[in-house]
Protein backbone atom coordinates (compact mmCIF):
# COMPACT_ATOMS: atom_id res chain seq x y z
CA UNK A 1 0.00 0.00 0.00
CA UNK A 2 1.20 3.24 -0.90
CA UNK A 3 1.36 5.42 2.10
CA UNK A 4 2.10 9.27 1.32
CA UNK A 5 4.23 10.80 3.96
CA UNK A 6 5.39 14.07 3.85
CA UNK A 7 9.12 14.68 3.41
CA UNK A 8 9.25 18.21 4.36
CA UNK A 9 9.36 18.08 7.88
CA UNK A 10 12.29 17.02 10.29
CA UNK A 11 13.11 16.35 13.28
CA UNK A 12 14.30 19.90 14.51
CA UNK A 13 10.73 21.13 13.50
CA UNK A 14 9.05 19.13 16.35
CA UNK A 15 7.81 21.09 18.69
CA UNK A 16 10.08 19.90 22.49
CA UNK A 17 7.35 18.58 24.92
CA UNK A 18 7.52 21.10 27.44
CA UNK A 19 5.98 23.46 25.51
CA UNK A 20 3.57 20.91 23.71
CA UNK A 21 2.46 20.11 27.64
CA UNK A 22 2.08 24.03 28.35
CA UNK A 23 0.82 24.87 25.18
CA UNK A 24 -2.58 26.03 26.61
CA UNK A 25 -0.83 28.43 28.97
CA UNK A 26 1.47 30.00 26.20
CA UNK A 27 -2.16 30.56 24.30
CA UNK A 28 -3.66 32.08 27.11
CA UNK A 29 -0.75 34.17 28.12
CA UNK A 30 -0.25 35.08 23.97
CA UNK A 31 -3.50 36.68 23.93
CA UNK A 32 -3.64 38.11 27.55
CA UNK A 33 -0.48 39.96 26.19
CA UNK A 34 -2.09 41.43 22.87
CA UNK A 35 -4.74 42.08 24.51
CA UNK A 36 -3.21 44.40 26.88
CA UNK A 37 -1.25 46.01 24.40
CA UNK A 38 -4.68 46.15 22.14
CA UNK A 39 -6.92 47.17 24.76
CA UNK A 40 -6.39 50.76 26.10
CA UNK A 41 -5.87 51.49 22.01
CA UNK A 42 -9.56 49.72 21.06
CA UNK A 43 -10.72 51.69 24.21
CA UNK A 44 -8.72 55.12 23.21
CA UNK A 45 -10.37 54.82 19.83
CA UNK A 46 -14.08 53.75 21.37
CA UNK A 47 -14.40 56.50 23.81
CA UNK A 48 -11.48 59.22 23.28
CA UNK A 49 -12.58 61.25 25.96
CA UNK A 50 -12.82 58.77 28.92
CA UNK A 51 -9.25 58.01 27.44
CA UNK A 52 -7.42 61.55 27.36
CA UNK A 53 -3.91 61.28 28.95
CA UNK A 54 -2.57 63.71 31.69
CA UNK A 55 -0.43 67.31 30.16
CA UNK A 56 2.10 68.91 31.74
CA UNK A 57 -0.05 71.81 31.15
CA UNK A 58 -2.27 70.98 33.56
CA UNK A 59 -2.42 73.16 37.00
CA UNK A 60 -2.59 71.78 40.32
CA UNK A 61 -4.75 73.46 41.70
CA UNK A 62 -8.13 72.38 43.36
CA UNK A 63 -10.87 71.81 41.11
CA UNK A 64 -14.12 73.76 40.68
CA UNK A 65 -16.69 71.06 42.05
CA UNK A 66 -18.46 70.15 38.45
CA UNK A 67 -22.21 70.83 39.34
CA UNK A 68 -20.76 74.83 39.69
CA UNK A 69 -18.96 73.89 36.31
CA UNK A 70 -22.28 73.08 34.48
CA UNK A 71 -24.86 75.21 36.50
CA UNK A 72 -22.76 78.94 36.37
CA UNK A 73 -22.45 79.53 33.03
CA UNK A 74 -22.50 82.87 30.83
CA UNK A 75 -23.87 81.91 27.25
CA UNK A 76 -26.01 84.53 26.55
CA UNK A 77 -27.30 81.99 23.32
CA UNK A 78 -29.19 80.27 25.80
CA UNK A 79 -30.04 82.91 28.23
CA UNK A 80 -28.57 86.19 30.04
CA UNK A 81 -28.80 84.81 33.81
CA UNK A 82 -25.90 82.20 35.21
CA UNK A 83 -28.87 79.67 35.36
CA UNK A 84 -30.22 80.11 31.95
CA UNK A 85 -28.17 77.90 29.89
CA UNK A 86 -27.97 74.57 32.20
CA UNK A 87 -31.86 74.95 31.93
CA UNK A 88 -32.30 75.78 28.25
CA UNK A 89 -29.18 74.69 26.14
CA UNK A 90 -30.79 70.78 26.17
CA UNK A 91 -32.41 72.04 22.54
CA UNK A 92 -29.27 72.32 20.85
CA UNK A 93 -28.93 69.50 18.75
CA UNK A 94 -25.19 68.83 18.87
CA UNK A 95 -24.40 65.65 16.33
CA UNK A 96 -23.91 65.83 13.92
CA UNK A 97 -21.26 69.00 14.12
CA UNK A 98 -19.14 69.87 11.11
CA UNK A 99 -16.74 72.78 11.90
CA UNK A 100 -15.80 74.86 8.20
CA UNK A 101 -11.81 75.82 7.97
CA UNK A 102 -12.21 78.85 5.83
CA UNK A 103 -10.05 82.21 4.24
CA UNK A 104 -6.02 82.68 3.87
CA UNK A 105 -5.62 78.36 4.60
CA UNK A 106 -3.91 75.93 1.31
CA UNK A 107 -6.45 73.48 2.01
CA UNK A 108 -10.08 74.68 3.32
CA UNK A 109 -12.46 72.06 3.58
CA UNK A 110 -14.90 70.73 6.76
CA UNK A 111 -14.27 68.78 9.69
CA UNK A 112 -16.35 66.35 11.26
CA UNK A 113 -15.92 65.95 15.21
CA UNK A 114 -16.08 62.68 14.13
CA UNK A 115 -13.02 62.98 12.50
CA UNK A 116 -11.90 65.36 14.83
CA UNK A 117 -12.26 62.96 18.29
CA UNK A 118 -10.31 60.37 15.35
CA UNK A 119 -7.33 62.02 14.23
CA UNK A 120 -6.51 64.42 17.37
CA UNK A 121 -5.58 62.65 20.49
CA UNK A 122 -7.19 64.09 23.55
CA UNK A 123 -5.36 64.96 26.59
CA UNK A 124 -6.69 66.49 30.02
CA UNK A 125 -5.98 70.06 30.53
CA UNK A 126 -6.72 71.60 34.01
CA UNK A 127 -7.07 75.31 33.20
CA UNK A 128 -7.76 78.36 35.24
CA UNK A 129 -10.44 80.31 33.72
CA UNK A 130 -11.01 83.60 34.70
CA UNK A 131 -14.45 85.77 33.95
CA UNK A 132 -13.77 89.39 33.04
CA UNK A 133 -16.89 89.51 36.04
CA UNK A 134 -14.33 88.64 38.52
CA UNK A 135 -14.77 85.16 39.16
CA UNK A 136 -12.88 82.14 38.33
CA UNK A 137 -12.98 78.52 38.05
CA UNK A 138 -10.63 75.66 37.87
CA UNK A 139 -11.99 73.11 35.32
CA UNK A 140 -10.47 69.97 34.08
CA UNK A 141 -11.10 70.20 30.11
CA UNK A 142 -10.41 67.22 27.04
CA UNK A 143 -9.16 68.35 24.29
CA UNK A 144 -6.24 69.23 21.89
CA UNK A 145 -4.12 72.09 20.90
CA UNK A 146 -5.90 74.40 18.39
CA UNK A 147 -2.28 74.56 16.40
CA UNK A 148 -2.70 70.90 15.72
CA UNK A 149 -5.94 71.19 13.88
CA UNK A 150 -4.96 74.79 11.72
CA UNK A 151 -1.31 73.07 10.92
CA UNK A 152 -3.97 70.27 9.10
CA UNK A 153 -5.23 73.40 7.09
CA UNK A 154 -2.05 74.89 6.38
CA UNK A 155 -2.65 78.33 6.72
CA UNK A 156 -0.74 80.73 4.22
CA UNK A 157 1.32 83.88 4.93
CA UNK A 158 -1.36 86.36 4.53
CA UNK A 159 -3.04 84.41 8.05
CA UNK A 160 -2.31 87.05 10.86
CA UNK A 161 -5.64 86.16 12.32
CA UNK A 162 -7.97 83.46 13.26
CA UNK A 163 -11.58 83.51 13.35
CA UNK A 164 -13.85 81.99 15.04
CA UNK A 165 -18.04 81.98 14.63
CA UNK A 166 -20.36 80.50 16.99
CA UNK A 167 -23.51 78.24 15.84
CA UNK A 168 -26.86 80.00 14.76
CA UNK A 169 -29.47 78.94 15.30
CA UNK A 170 -32.48 80.83 16.76
CA UNK A 171 -35.03 78.04 16.44
CA UNK A 172 -32.92 75.38 18.70
CA UNK A 173 -31.13 78.99 21.07
CA UNK A 174 -34.12 80.08 23.13
CA UNK A 175 -31.70 83.45 24.04
CA UNK A 176 -30.55 83.69 20.19
CA UNK A 177 -34.72 83.77 19.21
CA UNK A 178 -35.33 86.85 21.82
CA UNK A 179 -32.18 88.57 20.53
CA UNK A 180 -30.93 89.21 23.79
CA UNK A 181 -27.29 90.03 22.13
CA UNK A 182 -25.81 90.38 18.39
CA UNK A 183 -25.84 86.90 17.05
CA UNK A 184 -23.86 84.88 15.99
CA UNK A 185 -21.42 85.36 18.89
CA UNK A 186 -17.94 85.89 17.02
CA UNK A 187 -14.12 85.64 18.96
CA UNK A 188 -10.73 86.35 17.14
CA UNK A 189 -7.14 85.45 18.07
CA UNK A 190 -3.89 86.71 16.98
CA UNK A 191 -1.90 83.88 15.11
CA UNK A 192 0.77 83.40 17.62
CA UNK A 193 -1.58 83.69 19.86
CA UNK A 194 -3.84 80.75 18.30
CA UNK A 195 -0.68 78.64 17.63
CA UNK A 196 0.37 78.87 20.90
CA UNK A 197 0.46 75.23 22.94
CA UNK A 198 -1.86 76.57 25.78
CA UNK A 199 -4.75 77.62 23.13
CA UNK A 200 -7.00 74.74 23.71
CA UNK A 201 -9.85 73.21 21.43
CA UNK A 202 -12.02 71.73 23.95
CA UNK A 203 -14.60 68.82 23.56
CA UNK A 204 -14.88 67.34 27.17
CA UNK A 205 -14.42 68.21 30.34
CA UNK A 206 -14.56 65.69 33.98
CA UNK A 207 -13.83 63.17 31.54
CA UNK A 208 -17.27 62.99 29.82
CA UNK A 209 -17.93 64.94 26.74
CA UNK A 210 -18.54 68.80 27.21
CA UNK A 211 -22.29 69.60 28.08
CA UNK A 212 -24.24 71.94 25.81
CA UNK A 213 -24.13 74.73 28.60
CA UNK A 214 -20.44 74.53 28.69
CA UNK A 215 -20.14 75.10 24.82
CA UNK A 216 -20.86 71.51 23.12
CA UNK A 217 -19.83 70.20 20.93
CA UNK A 218 -16.62 72.03 20.58
CA UNK A 219 -15.48 75.03 22.19
CA UNK A 220 -11.95 77.19 22.29
CA UNK A 221 -10.47 77.47 25.87
CA UNK A 222 -7.78 80.45 25.73
CA UNK A 223 -6.72 80.06 29.64
CA UNK A 224 -4.58 83.63 29.76
CA UNK A 225 -7.44 86.11 28.70
CA UNK A 226 -11.12 86.50 29.77
CA UNK A 227 -13.45 83.92 29.45
CA UNK A 228 -15.80 85.89 27.19
CA UNK A 229 -12.66 85.03 24.44
CA UNK A 230 -13.77 81.37 24.79
CA UNK A 231 -16.07 81.09 22.61
CA UNK A 232 -18.37 78.16 22.43
CA UNK A 233 -19.97 75.91 19.97
CA UNK A 234 -17.69 76.51 17.22
CA UNK A 235 -18.85 76.02 13.31
CA UNK A 236 -16.63 78.42 11.31
CA UNK A 237 -12.89 79.15 11.77
CA UNK A 238 -11.43 81.29 9.68
CA UNK A 239 -7.54 82.86 8.60
CA UNK A 240 -7.77 86.29 7.89
CA UNK A 241 -5.36 89.28 7.07
CA UNK A 242 -7.04 91.86 9.57
CA UNK A 243 -7.61 92.03 13.00
CA UNK A 244 -11.30 90.83 12.83
CA UNK A 245 -13.85 92.71 15.28
CA UNK A 246 -15.32 90.39 18.11
CA UNK A 247 -18.67 90.33 19.41
CA UNK A 248 -18.18 92.06 22.87
CA UNK A 249 -16.00 94.86 21.04
CA UNK A 250 -18.73 95.85 18.81
CA UNK A 251 -20.79 95.79 21.71
CA UNK A 252 -19.17 98.15 24.25
CA UNK A 253 -16.00 99.12 22.71
CA UNK A 254 -14.74 101.18 25.72
CA UNK A 255 -15.10 97.43 27.86
CA UNK A 256 -13.95 94.92 25.66
CA UNK A 257 -11.05 95.17 23.66
CA UNK A 258 -9.75 92.36 20.91
CA UNK A 259 -6.55 91.15 23.24
CA UNK A 260 -8.54 91.06 26.58
CA UNK A 261 -5.73 89.81 28.50
CA UNK A 262 -6.18 88.77 31.84
CA UNK A 263 -4.17 91.43 33.42
CA UNK A 264 -4.93 93.02 37.18
CA UNK A 265 -3.68 95.97 36.82
CA UNK A 266 -5.93 97.05 34.02
CA UNK A 267 -9.32 97.64 35.67
CA UNK A 268 -12.50 97.27 34.06
CA UNK A 269 -14.19 100.79 33.31
CA UNK A 270 -17.36 99.78 35.77
CA UNK A 271 -14.94 97.74 38.08
CA UNK A 272 -11.58 96.82 39.43
CA UNK A 273 -9.65 93.54 38.03
CA UNK A 274 -7.22 93.26 41.01
CA UNK A 275 -9.45 90.64 42.92
CA UNK A 276 -11.19 87.90 41.70
CA UNK A 277 -13.99 85.41 43.76
CA UNK A 278 -12.73 81.82 42.93
CA UNK A 279 -16.19 79.67 42.93
CA UNK A 280 -16.30 77.54 45.75
CA UNK A 281 -13.83 79.79 47.89
CA UNK A 282 -15.41 82.23 50.16
CA UNK A 283 -13.18 85.13 50.14
CA UNK A 284 -11.88 86.77 46.72
CA UNK A 285 -8.08 86.28 45.99
CA UNK A 286 -5.85 88.15 43.91
CA UNK A 287 -6.08 87.87 40.15
CA UNK A 288 -2.34 87.18 38.70
CA UNK A 289 -1.37 88.57 35.62
CA UNK A 290 -2.12 86.73 32.25
CA UNK A 291 -4.07 84.23 34.79
CA UNK A 292 -0.71 83.03 35.97
CA UNK A 293 0.58 81.60 32.38
CA UNK A 294 3.04 84.60 32.12
CA UNK A 295 6.10 81.85 31.70
CA UNK A 296 3.80 80.56 28.25
CA UNK A 297 2.56 84.05 27.00
CA UNK A 298 4.12 87.04 28.04
CA UNK A 299 6.40 86.72 25.40
CA UNK A 300 3.92 87.65 22.73
CA UNK A 301 3.47 90.51 24.18
CA UNK A 302 6.45 92.17 24.23
CA UNK A 303 6.73 95.41 23.55
CA UNK A 304 2.91 96.18 23.40
CA UNK A 305 0.99 98.89 25.77
CA UNK A 306 -1.67 96.30 27.48
CA UNK A 307 -3.56 99.67 28.54
CA UNK A 308 -4.10 100.64 25.18
CA UNK A 309 -4.42 97.54 23.88
CA UNK A 310 -6.94 96.28 26.56
CA UNK B 1 -51.61 92.17 66.81
CA UNK B 2 -50.33 93.60 63.58
CA UNK B 3 -47.07 95.30 64.43
CA UNK B 4 -45.38 92.49 66.03
CA UNK B 5 -46.46 90.49 63.29
CA UNK B 6 -45.02 92.79 60.28
CA UNK B 7 -41.82 92.99 62.71
CA UNK B 8 -41.38 89.06 62.42
CA UNK B 9 -42.47 89.23 58.71
CA UNK B 10 -39.59 91.44 57.83
CA UNK B 11 -37.43 89.32 59.64
CA UNK B 12 -38.29 86.30 56.86
CA UNK B 13 -36.06 87.75 53.97
CA UNK B 14 -33.13 87.15 56.02
CA UNK B 15 -34.26 83.51 57.36
CA UNK B 16 -34.94 82.46 54.00
CA UNK B 17 -31.75 83.83 53.01
CA UNK B 18 -29.38 82.40 55.60
CA UNK B 19 -31.38 79.05 55.07
CA UNK B 20 -30.90 78.87 51.32
CA UNK B 21 -26.87 79.18 52.13
CA UNK B 22 -26.59 76.51 54.78
CA UNK B 23 -28.77 74.31 51.95
CA UNK B 24 -26.30 75.45 49.44
CA UNK B 25 -29.29 76.78 47.44
CA UNK B 26 -27.49 79.97 46.28
CA UNK B 27 -25.72 78.85 43.18
CA UNK B 28 -22.33 78.69 42.19
CA UNK B 29 -21.69 82.15 43.65
CA UNK B 30 -23.43 82.46 46.87
CA UNK B 31 -21.54 85.67 48.07
CA UNK B 32 -22.82 87.49 45.00
CA UNK B 33 -26.13 86.05 45.38
CA UNK B 34 -26.65 87.20 49.04
CA UNK B 35 -25.37 90.94 48.57
CA UNK B 36 -27.81 90.95 45.37
CA UNK B 37 -30.78 90.15 47.66
CA UNK B 38 -30.22 92.01 50.22
CA UNK B 39 -29.80 94.87 48.57
CA UNK B 40 -32.90 94.25 46.75
CA UNK B 41 -34.61 93.85 50.31
CA UNK B 42 -33.03 97.21 51.15
CA UNK B 43 -34.93 99.18 48.38
CA UNK B 44 -38.36 96.88 48.64
CA UNK B 45 -38.66 98.28 51.85
CA UNK B 46 -37.63 102.02 51.34
CA UNK B 47 -40.62 101.86 48.16
CA UNK B 48 -42.81 100.04 50.89
CA UNK B 49 -41.58 103.23 53.58
CA UNK B 50 -42.27 105.44 50.84
CA UNK B 51 -45.89 103.50 49.86
CA UNK B 52 -47.47 104.65 53.30
CA UNK B 53 -47.88 107.86 53.27
CA UNK B 54 -49.94 107.84 49.68
CA UNK B 55 -51.98 104.58 50.71
CA UNK B 56 -52.62 106.82 54.17
CA UNK B 57 -54.07 109.46 52.26
CA UNK B 58 -55.93 107.51 49.51
CA UNK B 59 -57.48 105.38 51.97
CA UNK B 60 -57.67 107.56 54.39
CA UNK B 61 -55.99 104.70 56.64
CA UNK B 62 -54.38 106.74 59.11
CA UNK B 63 -53.22 103.93 61.57
CA UNK B 64 -50.58 102.60 58.87
CA UNK B 65 -48.37 106.02 60.02
CA UNK B 66 -47.31 103.65 62.66
CA UNK B 67 -45.60 100.98 60.47
CA UNK B 68 -43.78 103.63 58.83
CA UNK B 69 -41.03 103.68 61.00
CA UNK B 70 -40.47 99.77 61.80
CA UNK B 71 -40.62 99.65 57.44
CA UNK B 72 -38.17 102.60 57.31
CA UNK B 73 -36.01 100.92 60.09
CA UNK B 74 -36.17 97.74 58.57
CA UNK B 75 -34.81 98.87 55.16
CA UNK B 76 -31.69 100.78 56.89
CA UNK B 77 -31.34 96.80 58.55
CA UNK B 78 -31.18 95.24 55.36
CA UNK B 79 -29.14 98.23 53.97
CA UNK B 80 -26.53 97.60 57.07
CA UNK B 81 -26.91 93.96 55.98
CA UNK B 82 -25.86 94.79 52.22
CA UNK B 83 -22.91 97.19 52.83
CA UNK B 84 -21.31 94.81 55.93
CA UNK B 85 -21.76 91.50 53.46
CA UNK B 86 -20.52 93.55 50.80
CA UNK B 87 -16.99 95.16 53.01
CA UNK B 88 -16.76 92.27 54.96
CA UNK B 89 -17.16 89.25 51.91
CA UNK B 90 -16.76 91.32 48.68
CA UNK B 91 -13.80 93.41 49.73
CA UNK B 92 -12.39 91.35 53.27
CA UNK B 93 -12.20 95.03 54.41
CA UNK B 94 -9.29 96.09 52.64
CA UNK B 95 -9.74 99.75 53.15
CA UNK B 96 -7.69 100.76 49.91
CA UNK B 97 -9.97 98.30 47.54
CA UNK B 98 -13.12 99.93 49.09
CA UNK B 99 -11.99 103.60 48.34
CA UNK B 100 -10.77 102.67 44.83
CA UNK B 101 -14.14 101.79 44.65
CA UNK B 102 -16.32 104.01 45.80
CA UNK B 103 -13.94 106.96 43.74
CA UNK B 104 -14.26 104.84 40.57
CA UNK B 105 -17.27 103.20 40.04
CA UNK B 106 -20.35 105.12 39.60
CA UNK B 107 -22.39 102.42 40.78
CA UNK B 108 -20.79 102.51 44.20
CA UNK B 109 -20.38 106.33 44.57
CA UNK B 110 -24.30 106.57 44.49
CA UNK B 111 -24.52 103.28 46.88
CA UNK B 112 -22.09 104.21 49.05
CA UNK B 113 -23.85 107.77 49.14
CA UNK B 114 -27.41 106.60 49.63
CA UNK B 115 -26.02 104.32 52.29
CA UNK B 116 -24.72 107.17 54.19
CA UNK B 117 -27.21 109.64 54.10
CA UNK B 118 -29.69 106.59 55.60
CA UNK B 119 -27.69 107.02 58.66
CA UNK B 120 -29.08 110.31 60.22
CA UNK B 121 -32.55 109.13 59.15
CA UNK B 122 -32.56 106.13 61.47
CA UNK B 123 -30.60 108.05 64.52
CA UNK B 124 -33.61 110.36 64.26
CA UNK B 125 -36.21 108.06 64.20
CA UNK B 126 -37.47 107.49 67.81
CA UNK B 127 -39.77 109.46 69.33
CA UNK B 128 -37.43 111.03 71.53
CA UNK B 129 -35.89 112.41 68.62
CA UNK B 130 -38.61 113.73 66.88
CA UNK B 131 -39.09 115.59 70.21
CA UNK B 132 -35.85 117.16 70.17
CA UNK B 133 -35.54 117.99 66.49
CA UNK B 134 -39.07 119.78 66.20
CA UNK B 135 -42.06 118.27 63.76
CA UNK B 136 -40.84 121.18 61.29
CA UNK B 137 -36.67 120.00 61.07
CA UNK B 138 -37.61 116.06 61.26
CA UNK B 139 -39.63 116.20 58.36
CA UNK B 140 -37.38 118.22 56.70
CA UNK B 141 -34.55 116.41 57.47
CA UNK B 142 -36.44 112.69 56.77
CA UNK B 143 -37.89 114.28 53.24
CA UNK B 144 -34.05 113.00 52.34
CA UNK B 145 -35.79 109.87 51.75
CA UNK B 146 -36.79 110.89 48.22
CA UNK B 147 -33.03 111.53 47.06
CA UNK B 148 -32.03 108.31 48.70
CA UNK B 149 -34.42 106.50 46.94
CA UNK B 150 -33.62 108.01 43.66
CA UNK B 151 -29.77 107.43 44.51
CA UNK B 152 -30.80 103.60 45.36
CA UNK B 153 -32.63 103.00 42.22
CA UNK B 154 -29.62 104.45 40.26
CA UNK B 155 -26.63 102.16 42.33
CA UNK B 156 -28.97 99.51 41.19
CA UNK B 157 -29.43 100.35 37.28
CA UNK B 158 -25.99 101.30 36.94
CA UNK B 159 -24.84 97.82 38.69
CA UNK B 160 -26.71 95.61 35.69
CA UNK B 161 -23.65 94.52 33.95
CA UNK B 162 -25.10 94.69 30.41
CA UNK B 163 -27.36 96.70 28.36
CA UNK B 164 -30.07 93.67 28.57
CA UNK B 165 -29.86 93.20 32.46
CA UNK B 166 -32.35 96.56 33.14
CA UNK B 167 -35.71 94.87 32.83
CA UNK B 168 -35.76 94.82 36.81
CA UNK B 169 -33.82 98.03 37.54
CA UNK B 170 -36.34 99.65 35.29
CA UNK B 171 -39.64 97.90 37.50
CA UNK B 172 -38.33 99.59 40.58
CA UNK B 173 -37.44 103.39 38.53
CA UNK B 174 -41.29 103.01 37.59
CA UNK B 175 -42.34 102.28 41.13
CA UNK B 176 -40.05 105.26 42.65
CA UNK B 177 -40.73 107.35 40.12
CA UNK B 178 -45.21 106.71 40.83
CA UNK B 179 -44.68 107.11 44.32
CA UNK B 180 -42.38 110.45 43.99
CA UNK B 181 -45.06 111.82 41.52
CA UNK B 182 -47.98 110.67 43.93
CA UNK B 183 -47.15 113.06 46.47
CA UNK B 184 -47.36 116.08 44.31
CA UNK B 185 -50.82 115.95 43.89
CA UNK B 186 -52.11 114.42 46.88
CA UNK B 187 -49.80 116.59 49.23
CA UNK B 188 -51.99 119.89 47.83
CA UNK B 189 -55.28 117.36 48.51
CA UNK B 190 -54.14 116.72 51.89
CA UNK B 191 -53.45 120.12 52.96
CA UNK B 192 -56.60 121.26 51.80
CA UNK B 193 -58.60 118.47 53.15
CA UNK B 194 -56.69 119.07 56.72
CA UNK B 195 -56.59 123.00 56.82
CA UNK B 196 -58.65 124.48 59.64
Amino acid sequence: MLIKTSTELSDSAVTPEAIYLQRRQFLQLGIAATASLLAPKLFAAANPIASATKSPLSTNEELTPLDSVTSYNNFYEFGIEKTDPAQHAHTLVTTPWTINIEGEVEKPGMISMDDILKNFPLEERIYRLRCVEGWSMVIPWIGFSLSSLLKQFKPNSRAKYVQFISVDRPEQMIGQKQKVFEFPYQEGLRIDEAMNPLTLLSVGLYGKVLPNQNGAPIRLVVPWKYGFKSIKSIVTIRLVEKQPLTSWQKALPNEYGFYSNVNPEVDHPRWSQKKERRIGEFFKRKTLMFNGYTDQVASLYNGMDLRKDY
Amino acid sequence: MFKPSLFVLCLFPILWLLWRESMGQLGANPIEAMIRELGLWALRLLLLTLSVTPIRQLLQWHALVRVRRMLGLYCFFYAVLHVIFYLWLDQSFDVSDIFNDIVKRPFITVGFLSFVLLIPLAITSSNRMIQRMGGKQWRQLHRLVYLIGMLSVLHFWWMAESKSRLAEPWLYAIALAVLLAIRIPLTRLFLKTSAR
